[in-house]
Protein backbone atom coordinates (compact mmCIF):
# COMPACT_ATOMS: atom_id res chain seq x y z
CA UNK A 1 0.00 0.00 0.00
CA UNK A 2 1.47 3.33 -1.00
CA UNK A 3 1.47 5.89 1.75
CA UNK A 4 -1.23 8.53 1.53
CA UNK A 5 -0.01 12.14 1.78
CA UNK A 6 -1.44 14.03 4.75
CA UNK A 7 -3.07 16.58 2.53
CA UNK A 8 -3.98 16.69 -1.15
CA UNK A 9 -4.48 20.31 -2.11
CA UNK A 10 -6.14 19.47 -5.42
CA UNK A 11 -8.92 17.60 -3.54
CA UNK A 12 -9.75 20.82 -1.70
CA UNK A 13 -10.00 22.93 -4.86
CA UNK A 14 -12.06 20.24 -6.61
CA UNK A 15 -14.52 19.85 -3.72
CA UNK A 16 -14.80 23.40 -2.46
CA UNK A 17 -17.85 24.41 -4.43
CA UNK A 18 -18.72 21.63 -6.87
CA UNK A 19 -22.48 21.92 -6.45
CA UNK A 20 -22.91 18.58 -4.68
CA UNK A 21 -24.53 18.46 -1.22
CA UNK A 22 -21.16 17.39 0.21
CA UNK A 23 -19.24 20.36 -1.22
CA UNK A 24 -17.08 21.96 1.45
CA UNK A 25 -18.79 25.36 1.06
CA UNK A 26 -22.24 23.78 1.51
CA UNK A 27 -21.09 21.98 4.65
CA UNK A 28 -19.57 25.22 5.92
CA UNK A 29 -22.91 27.00 5.49
CA UNK A 30 -24.89 24.34 7.36
CA UNK A 31 -22.20 24.24 10.04
CA UNK A 32 -22.51 27.99 10.57
CA UNK A 33 -26.29 27.70 10.81
CA UNK A 34 -26.20 24.85 13.33
CA UNK A 35 -23.48 26.52 15.42
CA UNK A 36 -24.84 30.08 15.63
CA UNK A 37 -28.57 29.52 15.95
CA UNK A 38 -28.10 27.77 19.35
CA UNK A 39 -26.03 30.70 20.63
CA UNK A 40 -28.66 33.23 19.51
CA UNK A 41 -31.53 31.17 20.92
CA UNK A 42 -29.50 30.61 24.08
CA UNK A 43 -28.99 34.36 24.53
CA UNK A 44 -32.69 35.05 23.88
CA UNK A 45 -33.71 32.59 26.61
CA UNK A 46 -30.84 33.13 29.04
CA UNK A 47 -31.25 36.92 29.28
CA UNK A 48 -34.83 36.92 30.68
CA UNK A 49 -34.22 33.74 32.67
CA UNK A 50 -30.97 35.09 34.13
CA UNK A 51 -32.70 38.37 34.97
CA UNK A 52 -35.46 36.47 36.75
CA UNK A 53 -32.88 34.42 38.68
CA UNK A 54 -31.04 37.59 39.70
CA UNK A 55 -34.26 39.26 40.84
CA UNK A 56 -35.69 36.25 42.69
CA UNK A 57 -32.66 34.40 44.12
CA UNK A 58 -34.89 31.53 45.20
CA UNK A 59 -35.23 30.60 41.51
CA UNK A 60 -31.49 30.33 41.05
CA UNK A 61 -30.79 27.11 43.00
CA UNK A 62 -33.17 24.87 41.03
CA UNK A 63 -32.19 26.54 37.73
CA UNK A 64 -28.49 26.07 38.46
CA UNK A 65 -29.08 22.42 39.32
CA UNK A 66 -30.99 21.81 36.11
CA UNK A 67 -28.35 23.62 34.11
CA UNK A 68 -25.57 21.51 35.68
CA UNK A 69 -27.39 18.34 34.69
CA UNK A 70 -27.83 19.60 31.12
CA UNK A 71 -24.13 20.42 30.95
CA UNK A 72 -23.21 16.91 32.06
CA UNK A 73 -25.30 15.24 29.35
CA UNK A 74 -23.09 14.19 26.43
CA UNK A 75 -23.99 15.92 23.17
CA UNK A 76 -24.21 12.60 21.32
CA UNK A 77 -26.76 11.41 23.89
CA UNK A 78 -29.01 14.42 23.32
CA UNK A 79 -28.54 14.22 19.56
CA UNK A 80 -29.60 10.58 19.51
CA UNK A 81 -32.60 11.22 21.75
CA UNK A 82 -33.77 14.10 19.55
CA UNK A 83 -33.12 12.04 16.45
CA UNK A 84 -36.23 10.04 17.30
CA UNK A 85 -38.27 13.26 17.68
CA UNK A 86 -37.06 15.67 15.01
CA UNK A 87 -35.47 13.18 12.59
CA UNK A 88 -32.78 14.06 10.10
CA UNK A 89 -33.08 17.85 10.28
CA UNK A 90 -30.76 20.56 11.59
CA UNK A 91 -33.16 20.91 14.55
CA UNK A 92 -31.83 17.61 15.91
CA UNK A 93 -28.49 19.35 16.43
CA UNK A 94 -29.75 22.88 17.12
CA UNK A 95 -32.11 22.00 20.02
CA UNK A 96 -29.58 20.02 22.13
CA UNK A 97 -26.86 22.61 21.48
CA UNK A 98 -29.26 25.30 22.67
CA UNK A 99 -29.57 23.45 25.98
CA UNK A 100 -25.81 23.32 26.10
CA UNK A 101 -25.36 27.06 25.46
CA UNK A 102 -28.03 27.76 28.10
CA UNK A 103 -25.94 25.83 30.62
CA UNK A 104 -23.13 28.29 30.01
CA UNK A 105 -25.15 31.47 29.42
CA UNK A 106 -27.61 31.45 32.34
CA UNK A 107 -24.83 31.43 34.99
CA UNK A 108 -23.02 34.08 32.92
CA UNK A 109 -26.04 36.42 32.98
CA UNK A 110 -26.60 35.86 36.70
CA UNK A 111 -22.91 36.36 37.54
CA UNK A 112 -22.78 39.38 35.25
CA UNK A 113 -25.65 41.09 37.05
CA UNK A 114 -24.12 40.14 40.40
CA UNK A 115 -20.89 41.80 39.25
CA UNK A 116 -22.60 45.21 39.14
CA UNK A 117 -21.22 46.99 42.23
CA UNK A 118 -23.80 48.03 44.78
CA UNK A 119 -22.66 51.65 44.80
CA UNK A 120 -23.27 51.84 41.04
CA UNK A 121 -26.81 50.52 41.46
CA UNK A 122 -27.47 52.88 44.33
CA UNK A 123 -26.10 55.88 42.39
CA UNK A 124 -28.48 55.01 39.57
CA UNK A 125 -31.40 54.90 42.01
CA UNK A 126 -30.30 58.19 43.55
CA UNK A 127 -30.13 59.78 40.09
CA UNK A 128 -33.76 58.89 39.60
CA UNK A 129 -33.46 55.86 37.29
CA UNK A 130 -36.61 53.73 37.27
CA UNK A 131 -36.01 49.95 37.53
CA UNK A 132 -36.43 49.23 33.80
CA UNK A 133 -34.24 52.10 32.65
CA UNK A 134 -31.69 51.26 35.35
CA UNK A 135 -31.57 47.70 34.06
CA UNK A 136 -31.18 48.67 30.40
CA UNK A 137 -28.84 51.65 30.79
CA UNK A 138 -26.78 50.79 33.87
CA UNK A 139 -26.89 47.17 34.98
CA UNK A 140 -26.83 45.37 31.62
CA UNK A 141 -23.97 47.45 30.17
CA UNK A 142 -21.91 46.88 33.32
CA UNK A 143 -22.67 43.14 33.08
CA UNK A 144 -21.53 42.97 29.44
CA UNK A 145 -17.96 41.67 30.04
CA UNK A 146 -19.14 38.68 32.10
CA UNK A 147 -22.04 37.86 29.75
CA UNK A 148 -19.76 38.13 26.72
CA UNK A 149 -17.14 35.90 28.36
CA UNK A 150 -19.86 33.26 28.68
CA UNK A 151 -20.98 33.90 25.10
CA UNK A 152 -17.41 33.30 23.88
CA UNK A 153 -17.26 29.93 25.66
CA UNK A 154 -20.71 28.97 24.33
CA UNK A 155 -19.89 30.03 20.76
CA UNK A 156 -16.53 28.28 20.52
CA UNK A 157 -17.88 25.06 22.09
CA UNK A 158 -20.96 25.16 19.90
CA UNK A 159 -18.85 25.48 16.74
CA UNK A 160 -16.78 22.45 17.67
CA UNK A 161 -19.70 20.37 19.03
CA UNK A 162 -21.74 20.61 15.82
CA UNK A 163 -19.26 18.18 14.27
CA UNK A 164 -20.39 15.41 16.66
CA UNK A 165 -23.73 15.64 14.85
CA UNK A 166 -22.03 13.90 11.93
CA UNK A 167 -22.57 10.64 13.83
CA UNK A 168 -26.32 11.09 13.38
CA UNK A 169 -25.98 12.44 9.85
CA UNK A 170 -26.20 16.20 10.58
CA UNK A 171 -22.70 17.41 11.26
CA UNK A 172 -21.84 20.29 8.94
CA UNK A 173 -18.10 20.14 8.52
CA UNK A 174 -18.11 17.05 10.74
CA UNK A 175 -19.35 15.14 7.69
CA UNK A 176 -15.80 15.52 6.36
CA UNK A 177 -14.57 13.36 9.26
CA UNK A 178 -16.99 10.59 8.27
CA UNK A 179 -15.93 10.83 4.65
CA UNK A 180 -12.23 10.68 5.53
CA UNK A 181 -12.76 7.79 7.93
CA UNK A 182 -14.74 5.68 5.49
CA UNK A 183 -12.19 6.16 2.70
CA UNK A 184 -9.09 6.16 4.93
CA UNK A 185 -8.35 9.55 3.42
CA UNK A 186 -6.64 12.18 5.59
CA UNK A 187 -7.34 15.33 3.57
CA UNK A 188 -11.06 15.85 4.41
CA UNK A 189 -10.37 15.22 8.11
CA UNK A 190 -7.59 17.79 8.22
CA UNK A 191 -9.65 20.30 6.21
CA UNK A 192 -12.56 19.79 8.65
CA UNK A 193 -10.44 20.28 11.76
CA UNK A 194 -8.69 23.33 10.27
CA UNK A 195 -11.94 25.02 9.19
CA UNK A 196 -13.64 24.39 12.53
CA UNK A 197 -10.70 25.78 14.51
CA UNK A 198 -10.50 28.73 12.11
CA UNK A 199 -14.23 29.46 12.53
CA UNK A 200 -13.89 29.26 16.30
CA UNK A 201 -10.93 31.63 16.35
CA UNK A 202 -12.72 34.11 14.04
CA UNK A 203 -15.93 34.05 16.08
CA UNK A 204 -13.97 34.45 19.30
CA UNK A 205 -12.06 37.39 17.83
CA UNK A 206 -15.28 39.09 16.72
CA UNK A 207 -16.74 38.72 20.22
CA UNK A 208 -13.60 40.22 21.77
CA UNK A 209 -13.97 43.11 19.33
CA UNK A 210 -17.64 43.46 20.25
CA UNK A 211 -16.68 43.63 23.91
CA UNK A 212 -14.19 46.43 23.22
CA UNK A 213 -16.86 48.39 21.34
CA UNK A 214 -19.56 47.78 23.97
CA UNK A 215 -17.41 48.69 26.97
CA UNK A 216 -15.38 51.74 25.92
CA UNK A 217 -15.09 52.78 29.57
CA UNK A 218 -12.95 49.78 30.57
CA UNK A 219 -10.24 50.93 28.16
CA UNK A 220 -10.43 54.54 29.32
CA UNK A 221 -10.15 53.32 32.88
CA UNK A 222 -7.09 51.21 32.08
CA UNK A 223 -5.43 54.09 30.19
CA UNK A 224 -6.04 56.45 33.07
CA UNK A 225 -4.18 54.26 35.51
CA UNK B 1 -40.81 4.78 27.05
CA UNK B 2 -41.51 1.48 25.29
CA UNK B 3 -37.98 1.76 23.85
CA UNK B 4 -36.56 1.83 27.35
CA UNK B 5 -38.51 -1.28 28.29
CA UNK B 6 -37.36 -2.99 25.08
CA UNK B 7 -33.75 -2.18 25.87
CA UNK B 8 -33.50 -2.71 29.61
CA UNK B 9 -36.01 -5.56 29.66
CA UNK B 10 -34.07 -7.55 27.09
CA UNK B 11 -32.14 -10.23 29.00
CA UNK B 12 -29.61 -10.53 26.17
CA UNK B 13 -28.50 -6.97 26.93
CA UNK B 14 -27.40 -7.91 30.43
CA UNK B 15 -24.89 -10.73 29.83
CA UNK B 16 -22.20 -11.87 27.44
CA UNK B 17 -19.36 -9.94 25.78
CA UNK B 18 -21.81 -7.41 24.31
CA UNK B 19 -23.90 -6.94 27.45
CA UNK B 20 -24.31 -3.78 29.50
CA UNK B 21 -21.91 -4.82 32.33
CA UNK B 22 -19.04 -5.53 29.93
CA UNK B 23 -19.66 -2.35 27.92
CA UNK B 24 -19.81 -0.32 31.14
CA UNK B 25 -16.48 -1.75 32.34
CA UNK B 26 -14.86 -1.03 28.96
CA UNK B 27 -16.20 2.49 29.09
CA UNK B 28 -14.91 3.04 32.62
CA UNK B 29 -11.57 1.51 31.71
CA UNK B 30 -10.55 3.84 28.92
CA UNK B 31 -12.15 6.92 30.39
CA UNK B 32 -10.42 6.11 33.70
CA UNK B 33 -7.00 5.66 32.11
CA UNK B 34 -7.35 8.82 30.01
CA UNK B 35 -8.54 10.82 33.02
CA UNK B 36 -5.68 9.58 35.23
CA UNK B 37 -3.02 10.39 32.64
CA UNK B 38 -4.54 13.84 32.09
CA UNK B 39 -4.66 14.50 35.84
CA UNK B 40 -1.05 13.34 36.28
CA UNK B 41 0.03 15.82 33.59
CA UNK B 42 -2.22 18.76 34.40
CA UNK B 43 -2.37 18.93 38.21
CA UNK B 44 1.41 19.22 38.79
CA UNK B 45 1.77 21.55 35.81
CA UNK B 46 -1.06 23.79 37.04
CA UNK B 47 0.46 23.85 40.53
CA UNK B 48 3.81 24.81 39.04
CA UNK B 49 2.47 27.63 36.83
CA UNK B 50 0.11 28.85 39.56
CA UNK B 51 2.79 28.86 42.24
CA UNK B 52 5.55 30.44 40.17
CA UNK B 53 3.29 32.65 38.05
CA UNK B 54 5.23 31.61 34.93
CA UNK B 55 3.54 30.17 31.87
CA UNK B 56 0.11 31.67 32.53
CA UNK B 57 -0.27 32.55 28.85
CA UNK B 58 0.24 28.92 27.78
CA UNK B 59 -2.46 27.85 30.23
CA UNK B 60 -5.02 30.29 28.81
CA UNK B 61 -4.16 29.53 25.17
CA UNK B 62 -4.35 25.77 25.74
CA UNK B 63 -7.78 26.12 27.32
CA UNK B 64 -9.17 28.05 24.36
CA UNK B 65 -7.54 25.80 21.80
CA UNK B 66 -8.94 22.66 23.44
CA UNK B 67 -12.46 24.04 23.34
CA UNK B 68 -12.19 24.77 19.62
CA UNK B 69 -10.66 21.41 18.61
CA UNK B 70 -13.34 19.02 17.35
CA UNK B 71 -12.72 15.81 19.29
CA UNK B 72 -14.39 13.59 16.71
CA UNK B 73 -12.05 14.86 13.98
CA UNK B 74 -9.02 14.44 16.18
CA UNK B 75 -10.11 10.92 17.11
CA UNK B 76 -10.65 9.85 13.52
CA UNK B 77 -7.35 11.36 12.41
CA UNK B 78 -5.26 9.87 15.22
CA UNK B 79 -6.77 6.41 14.79
CA UNK B 80 -6.27 6.45 11.02
CA UNK B 81 -2.66 7.55 11.44
CA UNK B 82 -1.88 5.02 14.18
CA UNK B 83 -3.78 2.08 12.73
CA UNK B 84 -7.20 0.73 13.60
CA UNK B 85 -7.82 -1.77 16.36
CA UNK B 86 -5.73 -0.65 19.33
CA UNK B 87 -7.01 1.34 22.28
CA UNK B 88 -3.99 3.60 22.81
CA UNK B 89 -4.72 6.10 19.99
CA UNK B 90 -8.21 6.72 21.37
CA UNK B 91 -6.67 7.88 24.62
CA UNK B 92 -4.88 10.76 22.90
CA UNK B 93 -7.93 12.92 22.03
CA UNK B 94 -9.46 12.13 25.40
CA UNK B 95 -6.31 13.29 27.18
CA UNK B 96 -6.10 16.40 24.97
CA UNK B 97 -9.69 17.13 25.98
CA UNK B 98 -9.19 16.56 29.71
CA UNK B 99 -5.92 18.39 30.32
CA UNK B 100 -7.07 22.02 29.82
CA UNK B 101 -9.94 22.20 32.35
CA UNK B 102 -7.75 20.62 35.03
CA UNK B 103 -4.79 22.82 34.12
CA UNK B 104 -6.78 26.07 34.05
CA UNK B 105 -8.64 25.46 37.30
CA UNK B 106 -5.55 24.27 39.18
CA UNK B 107 -3.61 27.28 37.92
CA UNK B 108 -6.40 29.74 38.74
CA UNK B 109 -7.03 28.09 42.10
CA UNK B 110 -3.43 28.37 43.26
CA UNK B 111 -3.05 31.84 41.68
CA UNK B 112 -6.23 33.10 43.30
CA UNK B 113 -5.27 32.30 46.90
CA UNK B 114 -5.32 35.46 49.00
CA UNK B 115 -1.77 36.90 48.88
CA UNK B 116 -2.00 37.71 52.62
CA UNK B 117 -2.45 34.01 53.31
CA UNK B 118 0.56 33.18 51.17
CA UNK B 119 2.66 35.78 53.00
CA UNK B 120 1.46 34.49 56.36
CA UNK B 121 2.58 30.98 55.41
CA UNK B 122 6.04 32.30 54.46
CA UNK B 123 6.08 34.37 57.64
CA UNK B 124 5.49 31.26 59.70
CA UNK B 125 8.69 29.85 58.26
CA UNK B 126 7.33 27.53 55.58
CA UNK B 127 9.47 27.04 52.47
CA UNK B 128 8.27 27.26 48.85
CA UNK B 129 7.09 23.68 48.51
CA UNK B 130 5.60 23.59 52.02
CA UNK B 131 3.67 26.77 51.31
CA UNK B 132 2.29 25.16 48.17
CA UNK B 133 1.18 21.88 49.72
CA UNK B 134 0.16 22.99 53.20
CA UNK B 135 -1.42 26.35 52.50
CA UNK B 136 -2.16 26.93 48.82
CA UNK B 137 -3.39 23.49 47.75
CA UNK B 138 -5.93 23.06 50.57
CA UNK B 139 -7.37 26.51 49.89
CA UNK B 140 -7.40 25.96 46.13
CA UNK B 141 -8.90 22.48 46.45
CA UNK B 142 -12.49 23.42 45.53
CA UNK B 143 -11.32 24.85 42.20
CA UNK B 144 -8.92 21.96 41.55
CA UNK B 145 -11.76 19.52 42.15
CA UNK B 146 -14.03 21.55 39.86
CA UNK B 147 -11.43 21.20 37.10
CA UNK B 148 -11.14 17.46 37.72
CA UNK B 149 -14.92 17.12 37.69
CA UNK B 150 -15.37 19.00 34.41
CA UNK B 151 -12.59 16.93 32.85
CA UNK B 152 -14.04 13.62 34.10
CA UNK B 153 -17.49 14.46 32.74
CA UNK B 154 -16.02 15.48 29.39
CA UNK B 155 -14.01 12.26 29.17
CA UNK B 156 -16.91 10.00 30.12
CA UNK B 157 -19.20 11.73 27.59
CA UNK B 158 -16.66 11.80 24.80
CA UNK B 159 -15.55 8.21 25.31
CA UNK B 160 -18.95 7.44 23.76
CA UNK B 161 -17.69 8.39 20.33
CA UNK B 162 -14.77 5.93 20.66
CA UNK B 163 -17.32 3.34 19.57
CA UNK B 164 -17.33 4.99 16.15
CA UNK B 165 -13.73 3.91 15.50
CA UNK B 166 -14.52 0.34 16.50
CA UNK B 167 -13.84 0.31 20.24
CA UNK B 168 -16.23 -0.91 22.91
CA UNK B 169 -17.87 1.06 25.68
CA UNK B 170 -21.42 2.26 26.06
CA UNK B 171 -21.17 4.19 22.81
CA UNK B 172 -21.50 0.87 20.95
CA UNK B 173 -25.21 0.74 21.76
CA UNK B 174 -25.73 4.24 20.33
CA UNK B 175 -23.52 3.94 17.25
CA UNK B 176 -24.70 0.43 16.33
CA UNK B 177 -28.28 1.39 17.08
CA UNK B 178 -28.08 4.34 14.70
CA UNK B 179 -26.46 2.16 12.02
CA UNK B 180 -29.17 -0.51 12.28
CA UNK B 181 -32.01 1.95 13.07
CA UNK B 182 -32.69 0.12 16.36
CA UNK B 183 -33.87 3.10 18.34
CA UNK B 184 -34.37 1.09 21.54
CA UNK B 185 -30.60 0.53 21.63
CA UNK B 186 -29.85 4.19 20.82
CA UNK B 187 -32.08 5.52 23.57
CA UNK B 188 -31.02 2.83 26.04
CA UNK B 189 -27.35 3.54 25.42
CA UNK B 190 -27.97 7.28 25.68
CA UNK B 191 -29.70 6.84 29.03
CA UNK B 192 -26.80 4.72 30.32
CA UNK B 193 -24.18 7.29 29.29
CA UNK B 194 -26.23 10.11 30.79
CA UNK B 195 -26.60 8.17 34.04
CA UNK B 196 -22.86 7.53 34.13
CA UNK B 197 -22.08 11.23 33.57
CA UNK B 198 -24.47 12.22 36.34
CA UNK B 199 -22.95 9.57 38.65
CA UNK B 200 -19.52 11.08 38.01
CA UNK B 201 -20.90 14.53 38.79
CA UNK B 202 -22.43 13.26 42.02
CA UNK B 203 -19.24 11.37 42.95
CA UNK B 204 -17.19 14.53 42.70
CA UNK B 205 -19.70 16.52 44.73
CA UNK B 206 -19.37 13.95 47.51
CA UNK B 207 -15.58 13.88 47.19
CA UNK B 208 -15.55 17.65 47.57
CA UNK B 209 -17.63 17.42 50.76
CA UNK B 210 -15.17 14.96 52.25
CA UNK B 211 -11.85 16.49 51.19
CA UNK B 212 -12.35 20.24 51.40
CA UNK B 213 -11.51 21.56 54.84
CA UNK B 214 -14.52 23.09 56.64
CA UNK B 215 -12.56 26.30 57.16
CA UNK B 216 -12.11 26.72 53.42
CA UNK B 217 -15.73 25.87 52.70
CA UNK B 218 -16.86 28.72 54.91
CA UNK B 219 -14.67 31.17 53.03
CA UNK B 220 -16.99 30.98 50.03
Amino acid sequence: MKSEPLIRWDWITRNWDNGSPSAISTLLESHLLMAFVPVLLGLLVALPLGLACARWPRLYQPTAGLVNVMYALPSLVLFSIFLSVTGLTPATVIIPLTFFTLAVLIPAVVDGLASVPDHVRQSAVAMGFRPLRRLLQVELPVAVPVVLAGTRVATVSSISLVSVGALIGQGGLGELFMDGWQRQFYTPIIVGIALIVLLAVLADGLLVLAQRLLTPWSRAWRDAR
Amino acid sequence: MSWLIDFFGNAANWSGPYGIPVRLLEHLEFSGVAFLIAALIAVPLGMLTGHTGRGALIVVVSANAARALPTLGLLVLVVLLAGVGTAAPVLIPLIVLAVPPILVNTHEGIRGVDPDLRDAAYGMGLRGRQVLFRALVPVALPLILLGLRLAAIQVVSTATIAAFVGLGGLGRFIIDGIATKTYADVIGGAVLVAALALAVQLGFTLLQRVTVSPGVRNLR
